[in-house]
Order: structure tokens, then sequence, then C-alpha cells
């Protein structure tokens, strides 16, 4: 039996086991989309879509949920998620923004500006940056950042207004959005700065050669023509915030919180969570039928953004492919 | 064209003749030069923040780590001295890295080699490279949720642990291990593709030439000349699942010693619970439920030393691979 093993197969053979081997991982995905959306087919049964929006207080409904037995009333699998929808488009959105200012300045410092001895230093600097495992930024942010906002950015009249709605200390907005930009931008800078070196030269030389001064020639040549570039590194960098699940839920203070631009500066200071976060911070109760459902229709909703996510880069990108530069 | 009449009409301004080859920042346009400062506040800002944060987490290790806390088990305790070390997490992150590393290398690498090598019909193989881009993209927290939604069918259950009314909980150290072998996936099947797909033609030619069948020419001539990137694409596997925490945290179970299921020995151990590193960091932080920042720190930069030290490999395995700027070297960021 093992010698038949050892001697050479047949090309054929090869050729069939291989192709299934892949073809199992088709079959995974198919999986996985089956069984998320089997678990979360009570939630929609129940609620509809209108599931996304707003419905009451949410904490008191996941509450309910988990008071109830394994054969829960239908009443039970009530919910609004959209507590959750908008933290993640909120702090999404933000940091996104934010990062992608950020990644283009910086990749232009690299490719352009830095004198050659920086730029050594500062490709494996962002390296670093980019392989820090989200747990040490969560670590770092609610043992650095959430105590210094707390303690020194929020007053104590801030606390004191808002102390029967919520309370604020620290962990929140503001603290989610600067790291999570913190974590998205070097996946950003290795994109874009890889598609500003594979635009031909001679076209920004010939720019300068027109009279234009270097930076110029980089925002009206180098980023123009590296388009499809920026807009795959925006869809991956938002996939990527999108699915942060750890880091967000420990230093968003995880309260089910609606932070409102119309509250002034207290809006940055203000609790939320996120689709991702929430799945962590109720995973002790899946044992409870409704929760279950409703966490891996948070999971069916997340998939189904990330696949919205790739399918609009790639719409956009379409228009911007007159130059040929691989993004 | 309106734009270009009247900028025509304008008149010629002679250029100054600047001091040298290049002109001063002085002479620019007010938005020039702020996107020049901006440029530079940017790039050195993402540096001095990187330096921040590896600079910060050395000395916080270097503070609370003892070499004690490596060799010793978790305990319970009531202050931060007597809770023991992490010795457990540590294995447990071995241990979850040999099995999801052992379960991926196989399906990437010959999904790799059907690809490139075979890669017919046309439409299974983009269903197989899309699948493939779909577990790129689809986030750490959702596949743990489908690791729990499969080993908790009474199907599975003889690999996680078993309550003793029947109930499955799905929580074990080959459940997540099998999950994260899916995190590892992605890079190592690029890694090995683009390997695969920059051996030179006449290599496979030379070979067809000397009477070999494809499998025998991907055997005895690729799978060699693509070493190389096959290690780059372990280490960056290797380095995404000791990262990784929503996965252990929902499938690794609640205790942080190794808690076997069963008598047998391994297969007892692969089938219990544990904790790793990254849960272990979790876990000791304010967000868990002890909160000890000490063993927290101690943990968490025991962890960065270990992610830092695989992207010295990956630089050492990629500096032969051609690669313009090596920041994205096979694809150590994306």
């Amino acid at each position: 039996m093992l010698s038949r093993l050892r001697n050479p197969w047949p090309d054929r053979r090869a050729e069939r086991t291989l192709g299934a081997v892949s073809l199992l991982l088709g079959v995974l995905v198919v999986a996985m989309l089956v069984f998320v959306g089997v678990h979360a087919w009570p939630t929609f049964q129940h609620n509809g879509l209108s599931w996304l929006g707003p419905k009451g207080n949410l904490e008191t409904q996941i509450a309910n949920m988990q008071a109830t037995g394994q054969r829960p009333p239908a009443s039970a699998y009530r919910l609004g998620a959209w507590p959750f929808v908008y933290g993640t488009l909120l702090s999404t959105a933000v940091a996104v923004a934010l990062a992608l200012g950020v990644a283009v300045l910086s990749s232009i410092f690299i490719v352009e500006l830095a004198p050659a001895r920086l730029r050594r230093v500062a490709i494996p600097v962002i390296r670093v940056l980019a392989s820090v495992p989200s747990v040490i930024y969560g670590l770092i942010g609610v043992l650095v950042l959430v105590p210094f906002v707390g303690n020194h950015l929020i007053t104590g009249s801030e606390k004191a207004s808002v102390q029967n709605v919520v309370e604020l200390t620290g962990a929140g907005l503001i603290v989610t959005v600067v790291i999570l930009t913190v974590m998205i931008t070097p996946i950003m800078v290795a994109l874009i700065c890889e598609a500003f070196v594979s635009v031909p030269n001679s076209w920004r030389e010939g720019a300068i050669a027109l009279g234009v001064n270097p930076v110029r020639a980089m925002l009206a040549v180098t980023v123009r023509a590296a388009r499809p570039a920026i807009v795959a590194a925006v869809v991956l960098a938002t996939a990527r915030a999108l699915g942060e699940a750890v880091m967000i839920s420990m230093v968003s203070g995880s309260r089910s919180f609606v932070p409102k631009p119309i509250d002034g500066l207290i809006f940055l200071f203000e609790p939320l969570r996120t689709l991702a976060s929430a799945i962590v911070d109720y995973h002790e109760g899946v044992g409870a039928p409704p929760l279950a459902a409703t966490l891996y229709a948070l999971a069916l909703l997340l998939l189904f953004s990330a696949f919205v996510l790739s399918i609009a880069g790639y719409l956009i990108k379409l228009p911007l492919r007159r130059y040929q530069v691989s993004g | 064209m309106s734009a270009l009449a009247s900028r025509r009409a304008q008149p010629q301004r002679p250029a100054k003749p600047g001091p040298g080859r290049r002109s001063s920042p002085m002479s620019w346009r007010w938005g020039d030069r702020l996107a020049l400062a901006f440029a530079w506040i940017a790039g050195i800002g993402l540096c001095v923040i990187a330096a921040a944060i590896v600079l910060y987490m050395g000395y916080r290790g270097i503070e609370y780590l003892r070499p004690k806390l490596l060799f010793s088990r978790p305990a319970v305790g009531t202050s931060q001295s007597d809770t023991g070390g992490f010795l457990d997490p540590l294995l447990g992150t071995a241990l979850l890295t040999v099995i999801g590393i052992a379960l991926a290398v196989p399906l990437a690498v010959s999904s790799a080699v059907w690809i490139s090598e075979y890669g017919r019909p046309t439409w299974v193989a983009r269903v197989v490279e899309s699948s493939i881009e779909i577990v790129a993209g689809t986030p750490d927290i959702v596949i743990a949720l489908f690791g729990l939604a499969i080993f908790q069918l009474h199907l599975f259950a003889p690999f996680s642990f078993t309550a003793s009314g029947g109930g499955v909980f799905g929580r074990s150290f080959i459940a997540a291990g099998a999950m994260m072998s899916l995190i590892a996936l992605p890079p190592l099947f690029t890694a090995t593709r683009d390997g695969l797909q920059s051996v030179p033609a006449h290599m496979r030619e030379a070979a067809f030439a000397l009477g070999k069948t494809r499998i025998a020419t991907i055997r005895r001539v690729l799978l060699p000349s693509v070493r190389s990137n096959i290690a780059t694409g372990v280490t960056l596997g290797v380095s995404r699942i000791i990262g990784d925490t929503a996965i252990v945290v929902l499938l690794l179970g609640e205790s942080l010693r190794l808690e076997s299921q069963g008598s047998a020995p391994v297969v007892g151990m692969l089938r219990g619970t544990g904790s790793t590193l990254t849960s272990y960091v979790y876990d000791n932080s304010p967000a868990g439920e002890g909160a000890a920042p000490q063993k927290a720190y101690a943990a968490a930069f025991v962890l960065l030393v270990l992610v830092l030290g695989l992207n010295l490999l990956v630089d050492r395995i990629g500096r032969s691979q051609a690669d313009s700027i090596g920041l994205t070297a096979a694809g150590a960021i994306v």
C-alpha cells in the first residue's frame, strides 16, 4: 500500500487529487455561508429587515434573550441592531478617512521626499506597525490611552453633565478611532507605496521638466495614476477596520450606546459598540438560542459587507484603469 | 478647453533661475508647501508612533518580565504576585501554531500547485481563487463563529470538550487550530502561487523534455525551487496565528491552564481547552476578568518579540526574492 503511494503517480490521478483538494476550499466557503446563514435565520425570521433599525433599548433586549431558556418565545428574538451598525459605520468611516490622508501623504514622503537613509529606516518601521497583533494595540489603548483621555481630556463637569445617561471613563469613540487609524494606515501605506513605485519614472520627470515642483508632480501625476491602488488600499483597510473585534471591544467602552454628534465635544468620548466587538462581548451567552441567532446575524452582516465592499472596490476601479498601473 | 485657453492668455512670466536643479520650496505655491509639510509630518509621525509602541512595550516588558514567569503555570491567586506565569499560554500558542500550519500547508500548497500548473477547467480555478479571496477578506471573528457552529455539531463531538450531559461545547485545541488554518491559508497560498508563477518556463520545459510527467516535474523541480516562498508563507501564517485573539477567545474556552479532556495523553490535550499568549493578555487586561496589567504587559512583550522575530525571519528568507520596495515583501502585510 505504502509502496504504491511512493511510486510516481499517474498524471491524471495527481491532477484530480490536487483539484479535489483545491475545490475543498470552495466547499469550505459555501459551508461558512450556509452555517452562518442557517444560524442567523431565526433573527431575520422574527424581525425582518427592521432588525437593522433602532428598536427600543438594546441592552434590555439582550438581557431578555439571556434570560429565556432553551425554548424561547418568538418575542425573545426582538432586537434592533442599529447601535451596532451605527458604531461600526462611524468608527470605520472616520478611521478610514483619516488613514487615507495620512497614508497618501506618508507614501509621498517615503517614495519621493525621504532621504535614502531615512527611507531605509521608515520601511521596516512601518512594517513593524502593520504586524503588531491587535491585542497589543488593545492593551496599550486600555492601559495608556483610556486613562489619559479619562483623566486629562474629559473634565469633571462634562462627566457630571451626562452621568444620568452614560458614564464617561475615557473608553470611547476617540480612542477607538485613533487606534483603528494607526492599525490600518500601514496596510494602506504598503499598497500605495508599491503602486507609486510602479508608476513609470518618466511620467513624473516629464512633469518636473515642464517646471512643476516635485510635490505637485507627485500629486498630479503619480497619485492620479495610482488611483486604482488607492481604491484597493481603501477597500482592504475598510475590511480590516470592519472586522476588528478584540481591540475595539477592549477600548470602546463596550456599551450599546449611540454617540450623537449633537452632544458637542462629549460626542468624542461617548462609548460605542461595533458589530464585531458585540460578538466578542456577548460570546459567552451563545448558549441562549436568541442571542446565538443574533450573534450569527451580526456575523452574516459582516460577511455581507465584506462581500459588498470587494465588489464596490472592483466597480470603482473599472473606469480608473486608464493607465496600466496595477493595484 | 476653456481652462487651457485662459492659462494661455496669461502673460508668461520668465522662470526665475533657481539655485540648483531643484526649485526651493520657498518659491512654491502655498498648497504645495502645505502638502510638503504634511507629508513630512505624516511620514515622520508614523515612524515615531511605531517606535513609541515598540519602545513602550519594551520598557514595560523589561520592567515586569521575570524568567520565572516563562516557566510557571498560571494559578488562581488574589494578587498579581501569586497568579503564576504563562507557561501554559506559551504551550498553547505553540500547539495552535503547529495544528494550524499542519492543516494549512497541504491545503494551500496543493491548491497553489493546482492553480498554477493545471488550473482546468477555468471556472473551477476561478472559484478556488475567489474562495481564497473570500477567506482572506473574512474577519477572524466570523471565522471563529463559523468554527463554533461546526464543532458544536454532534458529528464532531469527539473533537472537542463535551459536557457530561451530552452537550457539545465546540471548544478545543482542534477546533481553534482548524480555524487558525483558515487564517494562515491566504498568505501561504499567495506566496506559493507567486513563487510557482515566477519559475521560468524553461525549467518546466527542460523537465518535460527529459520525459518527466507533470506531477514528477512538480515534485522534483518546481516544489524544491519554491521552497523559500513556502517558507515565507509559513512564517507569515505563523505570525498571523500567534497574533490572533478572536478565534482563541471564542474557540479555546476560558481556562488559562491547559485542561485535558479524557485520559488519553496527547489526544486529551488536543480535545481539551487552554489559552494562548493573546488570550492571556486579553484576560489579564482590564477588559478581561483578572485585572493584572503587569502580567498582561509581560505576556504582550513576549508576544511582540515573537512577532518581530518572525518579521525578521521573513526579511531573511525574502531577501533573495525580487521586491521593488520591501513593504509588501511576498504579501507580508496584505
